[in-house]
């Protein structure tokens, strides 16, 4: 039931993408998201395509989980089509009926907008799919170091981050049982008005707020039964270093975001 | 009246990275009145077997018969099955929300359709039957003990009156005293009112101790079913499965290979009791 939903939908695998640095894969994504917007034409367009496949080919996650992102904006970008199709205004008039006109330049407009939604949403998957939550808060506690310099609490966030990514499967998991529990007792989360529904919650909301706080209580005990004091002098158990194939990897980037910049000057 | 499993098989997550097979082709009858164990590993699929059986979960392949009718049918009333066969979580005290306890327990009933008084009425027989004591009728269910929110929770769903009592491993996290007390009041339900009971369990000595017939689950399967001392017989295996037969059994071996001519298959401390003594007599 609920369970089925993954946050972060991490897909567990022994690939090149996956054992990089978490660092590099979002500074990969960022820089695959620029270069998106950046390219312009056929051949742009064909480096982008080419670098996404090859990510695809290497990273070893069937492909139906990369496309899974994309169900959930299909409406928008059925909508972005359309408004680009019809909305652009061009020369070269192809079809023409009353207010509606497509355009040469709508047309293009609109299939070079599904691809840039399309490659934005697969790309970034790429990311999501071979990087644990936690790995990526990791990452960005460290991108984001720096700023604690000019008293930004860069730790404190990325523990409360961590704790929150950590807590949602448990927390599902518990509302799937208390669910169940009081479906067991003949509760219904189904039927009835909005109105009923609503009031239908309580005997789910009540139990799950008070086993929350439980949980966050008894964290905070253990957290300070360990003496946690915060992010001043603590080390990791896996420090965040870069090896060889992390500078290889953002190498890599450069050179795409190099082409990708040089065939939009150039051509 | 019976519950019959054919080739019952499900899967978590399917068609996801994280498919998990956690029962494979289970074939089951339980009969009306009968006092269950049902035992098993960590992770077996026992509280997945169990929420087959009152509708919660709907199998992936197979077909569960109640009263011989299959519950997986298009018109079959799961919301009433869920009330005859009465489901008790592990760790039930955790779904307790109303205000008092005696509102808690009228919960079921109320979800039945009964009126208030009706629900009322089954609320107070069943807080008596569960052992709960009059004076906290009134109090909120969170301020008492971990043994009494247990109890309360087991009226809740007793309150419904199920024909069938499954409960999730009931003695979790509780006292030696807690425990028993719980164990007794179940065994006691069975013996006043032929309530069909199954019980879920880690604890070999608990599920030897009361119940008729055990059902040993391992990875999904199901690994061995009879009487309890049929079932001990092979307590070489159980240990294979990470499961231990009780102390008695071991010591009732023991002194049969030095020779002694003791009733090597005694269950209960009590039964082991009489056939040493029987000896010496
Ligand atoms: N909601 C779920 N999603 C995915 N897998 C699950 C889920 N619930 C249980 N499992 C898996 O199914 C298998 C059987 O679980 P189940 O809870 O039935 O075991 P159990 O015998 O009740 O164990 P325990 O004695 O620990 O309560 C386990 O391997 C478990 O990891
Ligand atoms: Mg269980």
């Amino acid at each position: 039931m609920l369970r089925d939903i993954t946050l972060g939908q991490y897909y567990p695998a022994d690939s090149p993408v996956h054992k990089l640095d978490p660092r590099v894969k979002l500074f990969g994504a960022l820089v695959y998201i620029v270069s998106l917007f950046v390219f312009r034409g056929i051949f742009g367009f064909l480096l982008a395509t080419i670098f996404l496949l090859f990510l695809i080919k290497i990273c070893q996650v069937p492909f139906r989980f990369m496309v899974k992102g994309l169900k959930p904006i299909v409406i928008l970008m059925v909508f972005t089509a359309v408004f680009n199709l019809f909305l652009t205004p061009g020369k070269q008039v192809l079809f023409h009926y009353g207010i509606l006109t497509i355009t040469m330049e709508g047309v293009k407009n609109a299939a070079f907008m599904l691809v840039r939604l399309t490659y934005l949403i697969v790309g970034t998957s790429v990311m999501t799919l071979t990087t644990t939550p936690n790995q990526l808060t990791d990452g960005l506690e460290k991108a984001l170091k720096p700023l604690s310099k000019v008293g930004v609490p860069v730790h404190a966030v990325s523990m409360m981050m961590s704790i929150a990514l950590r807590f949602i499967p448990i927390l599902i998991e518990e509302t799937d049982i208390i669910m169940k529990a009081q479906m067991a007792r003949g509760a219904d989360f189904e039927e009835g008005s909005l109105i009923v529904r609503a009031k239908n919650m309580i005997p789910l909301l009540v139990p799950l707020f008070i086993s929350a706080f439980r949980r966050a209580d008894d964290l905070a005990m253990a957290m300070e039964a360990r003496c946690y004091e915060g992010g001043e002098g603590r080390s990791k158990m896996r420090p965040l270093s870069y090896r060889r194939m992390d500078y290889g990897a953002y190498l890599l980037l450069f050179s795409y975001l190099g082409g990708i910049i040089a065939l939009r000057v150039f051509l | 009246m019976s519950i019959i499993l054919n080739n019952v098989s499900y899967t978590y997550g399917e068609g996801t990275a994280y498919e998990m097979q956690a029962l494979k082709n289970v074939t089951l009858k339980i009969d009306d009145g009968e006092f269950i164990g049902i035992i098993g590993h960590t992770g077996s699929g026992k509280s997945t077997l169990i929420q087959h059986l009152n509708g919660l979960m709907k199998a992936v392949s197979g077909e569960i018969y109640f009263n011989g009718r299959d519950i997986s049918e298009e018109d079959f009333d799961r919301k009433e099955l869920r009330t005859r066969v009465g489901l008790v979580f592990q760790y039930p005290e955790h779904q307790l929300f109303e205000t008092t306890i005696f509102n808690d327990v009228c919960f079921g009933p109320i979800n039945q359709g009964f009126d208030k008084n009706e629900a009322g009425l089954r609320a107070f027989e069943a807080l008596r039957m569960a052992g709960v004591p009059e004076k906290l009728y009134y109090q909120p269910p969170f301020d008492l003990s971990g043994g009494q929110k247990r109890r309360v929770a087991i009226a809740g769903v007793l309150a419904m009156k199920p024909e069938v009592l499954i409960l999730d491993e009931p003695t979790a996290g509780l006292d030696p005293k807690g425990r028993d007390e719980i164990l007794d009041l179940i065994a006691g339900m069975h013996r006043a009112k032929g309530m069909t009971i199954i019980l879920v369990s880690h604890s070999m000595e608990d599920v030897a101790k009361y119940v008729q017939r055990i059902i040993v689950m391992d990875d999904g399967q199901v690994f061995l079913d009879g009487a309890p001392r049929e079932v001990f017989k092979y307590y070489e295996q159980l240990e294979k499965i990470g499961l231990k037969a009780p102390e008695v059994t071991y010591l009732m071996h023991d002194l049969k290979n030095r020779g002694m001519a003791v009733d090597w298959d005694a269950t209960t401390v009590e039964e082991a009791k009489q056939s040493i003594l029987k000896l010496f007599q």
